[in-house]
């Protein structure tokens, strides 16, 4: 019996079989290098610009350290702008929880065979198409002369949607003009990220759990309280990081559906671009950044993560 | 040696330029294209027919000078500005709002008008304009320009406006109902100049003798009409799609805009029409304008030549609802018709007061209010 005969493969088989080192270093060699460079770099790239000036004479970056372009951050209408975007992200963040719960609780809970595959169908689907038609179309639904205007004078609810929309701050001349505009398509877009992590942790609970909580005597909302909630807690946050971090940095819906008050993606849009000041549009990046990092602190804390 | 210090202050960057510029030497000759020509422009500047067959200004100057062209279109003069930093094209069509930006950051340079044959045709009244010439060199040929007009709804506006007081001031509109959320606004800082072209006439004891170039006191002034219109304005404009839809569906009846949104709306059977009110309007002129890293200068100098023919500047103006930086181009597209010229806005030059990027020391030496401080400051009055 002879042996057969090596080929260039084998040998190199054999080495990577001899060094498990190297195998590693050569599977991770590529995505390491696309996280530090690509990833970790730009951000430090844009941390280090942030510590930079813009000179109003002459338009152009001064790249001498300075906390100046931070304290532009303060001024009134940057807060307002800091301020307008984290109460959104958290309205949507919280809204999309109170949807998402039962529908995902159901098809965690209820849905067997096809209806689960439905259901899948039916909350990945709007992610299909794409995400600026999807906004034009929410602009037309929501337009002054628009179909909701239309449905709610069919049947005679056009008082009520007058009222809504004269409430002051979150109203305006139109559903499509308003914050209320604005928080219904953020609501509509990320609702699937919410939907998918909070369905995936529920379907981890464990039934016996339930049963013996009501054998225990608890009531349907005890249960609620104390057993599915603080089990499922992981996915919730989970969701809410997508909702919160999505809508901190969207800059597309705003200028689309709202009232034109600037959002944070826009600020940092137009102040890169129009006004070239590179400076003040990475600083005002590192706010989502900050936010997302004491959050993600908060809810470490809280013990969101313990489950995972 | 004054005009010359007006134009490099005008210029705005920094006395730097000035040297910079005459450093480059220009082309003596046009030989044989090089096979292609990148050039970077706005959308709807370039067509090869792929659109509408009608509109073909790109095939026939292939046939002919054997240039393949090749066409990045940029959305904004930041984009602009942005591809030519970056490099690898020859040509772009710049704004005033970029065109000196380039020059200042040598992007491009000067050109030498004696070897484009139809320089002579320019419109004289753009032929040596201050956004693309510089200490007397011409850093491109004229393309194309317009107004930014006011556009209405002929139901509520039975006669044209005759002053953009109407989207300025709360006022009752013809129709009898009130202004407010009916009007709308451009949302870039440079429409702080609008504003201050509105007061220029409106509060003469103000002293604005340039909307690009504003004191603190005049500045203050044009802030506080800016804060009363947010009052008004339901959404500022950004795309223009958006604000055809919002003629149509949002009880939209009057706006700050251009004729590519009068001319969609009136193609859609839309009851609109535009004007440029009393008060004159701003404007922008775009310039053709030679890279400073130029591959291929043979072709780039025949396709500003093939630019300028009368034929090409009039489909251009067609397809666009702008005006041709060539007189000849009037009477000599079919596509722009006898009229088009006139409907464009040809004889509103004199009214029109052309986009530039404000700059902290004004033509004359005084403090001006910067381009930083309009972004940073009109972004404060629409989150108002």
């Amino acid at each position: 019996m002879t042996r057969p005969p090596r080929r260039p493969g084998g040998s190199l088989a054999d080495a990577l079989w001899r060094r498990p080192g190297l195998l590693a270093a050569l599977l991770l060699a590529l995505p390491v290098l696309w996280l530090v460079v690509v990833y970790l770099g730009s951000l430090a790239a844009l941390l280090v610009q942030s510590f930079y000036a813009l000179d109003d004479f002459s338009g152009l970056v001064v790249e001498e350290f300075t906390l100046a372009t931070y304290a532009q951050l303060f001024t009134a209408a940057n807060l307002a702008i800091i301020q307008r975007t984290v109460l959104m992200a958290a309205a949507v963040t919280l809204a999309s929880a109170v949807v998402a719960f039962p529908i995902a609780y159901v098809a965690a809970r209820y849905a067997r065979g096809w209806r689960k595959a439905a259901f899948y169908l039916a909350v990945m689907l709007p992610l299909w198409s794409s995400y600026l038609v999807k906004v034009y179309a929410w602009k037309l639904i929501l337009a002054k002369e628009g179909i909701l205007t239309w449905a709610f004078a069919k049947v005679g609810l056009t008082p009520l949607l007058e009222a809504v929309l004269a409430i002051p701050g979150i109203g305006g001349n139109s559903l499509s003009v308003s914050y209320i505009g604005t928080f219904l398509v953020f609501l509509y877009v990320w609702l699937p990220y919410m939907i998918l992590p909070m369905q995936a942790a529920l379907e981890r609970v464990p039934t016996n759990l339930l049963d013996a909580s009501a054998d225990l005597g608890a009531r349907p909302g005890e249960t609620f309280r104390h057993v599915i909630l603080p089990l499922a807690l992981p996915g919730v946050v989970a969701g809410s990081i997508f909702t919160f971090s999505l809508t901190l940095g969207d800059y597309i819906i705003p200028q689309i559906v709202g009232s034109s008050r600037l959002f944070i993606g826009q600020a940092v849009y137009t102040q890169q671009g129009t006004a070239g000041n590179v400076p003040l549009a990475a600083a005002f990046t590192m706010v989502p950044i900050a936010i997302m990092g004491l959050y993600l602190w908060g809810a470490k804390r809280a013990g969101a993560f313990d489950a995972l | 040696m004054k005009p010359l210090l007006k134009t490099c202050t005008a210029a705005a960057t920094s006395a730097l330029l000035c040297g910079g510029a005459l450093a480059q030497s220009a082309m003596m000759s046009v030989g044989e294209g090089e096979g292609q020509v990148n050039i970077v422009a706005w959308p709807g500047y370039i067509e090869r027919g792929e659109t509408d067959k009608a509109y073909d200004w790109v095939t026939g100057f292939e046939a002919e000078t054997g240039c393949k062209v090749n066409v990045k279109t940029a959305a904004t003069s930041d984009e602009m500005v942005t591809l030519m930093n970056g490099g690898g094209f020859d040509l772009v069509t710049a704004s005033g709002d970029a065109s000196l930006r380039l020059v200042a950051g040598k992007k491009v340079q000067p050109i030498n008008t004696a070897l484009i044959p139809s320089w002579s045709k320019v419109d004289p009244r753009l032929q040596d304009a201050p956004w693309f010439t510089v200490n007397g060199e011409h850093y491109g040929t004229p393309y194309q320009w317009g107004p930014n007009v006011l556009l209405y709804n002929t139901a509520v506006f039975k006669e044209a406006p005759t002053s953009w007081g109407v989207i300025f001031e709360p006022q009752d509109l013809p129709d009898g109902k009130p202004n407010a959320g009916r009007v709308q606004a451009y949302d870039g800082p440079i429409y702080v100049a609008d504003a201050a072209n509105y007061l220029m006439h409106k509060q003469p004891d103000l002293g604005i003798e340039d909307p690009y170039e504003l004191n603190e006191d005049q500045y203050a002034a044009v802030l506080e009409l800016l804060r009363g219109q947010r009052q008004l304005v339901g959404r500022y404009w950004h795309d223009a799609a958006v604000q055809v839809d919002d003629f149509k569906t949002e009880g939209v009846v009057a706006s700050s805009s251009w004729p590519f949104q009068v001319n969609t709306l009136k193609a859609d059977n839309q009851p609109v029409a535009s004007t440029v009110p009393e008060e004159g309007a701003t404007g922008w002129a775009d310039t053709t304008m030679l890279a400073a890293d130029v591959q291929n200068p043979n072709c780039a100098y025949k396709w500003m030549e093939h630019s300028l023919s009368p034929k090409v500047q009039g489909d251009v103006a067609a397809w666009f609802g702008s005006v041709p930086a060539v007189p000849a181009a009037c009477e000599a597209s079919e596509l722009l018709g006898s009229e088009g010229c006139k409907t464009n806005g040809f004889d509103n030059f004199d009214k029109i007061r052309f986009w530039r990027t404000p700059t902290a020391k004004c033509a004359d030496g005084s403090a001006c209010v910067p381009y930083s401080r309009w972004v940073s400051d009109y972004i404060a009055v629409m989150g108002g």
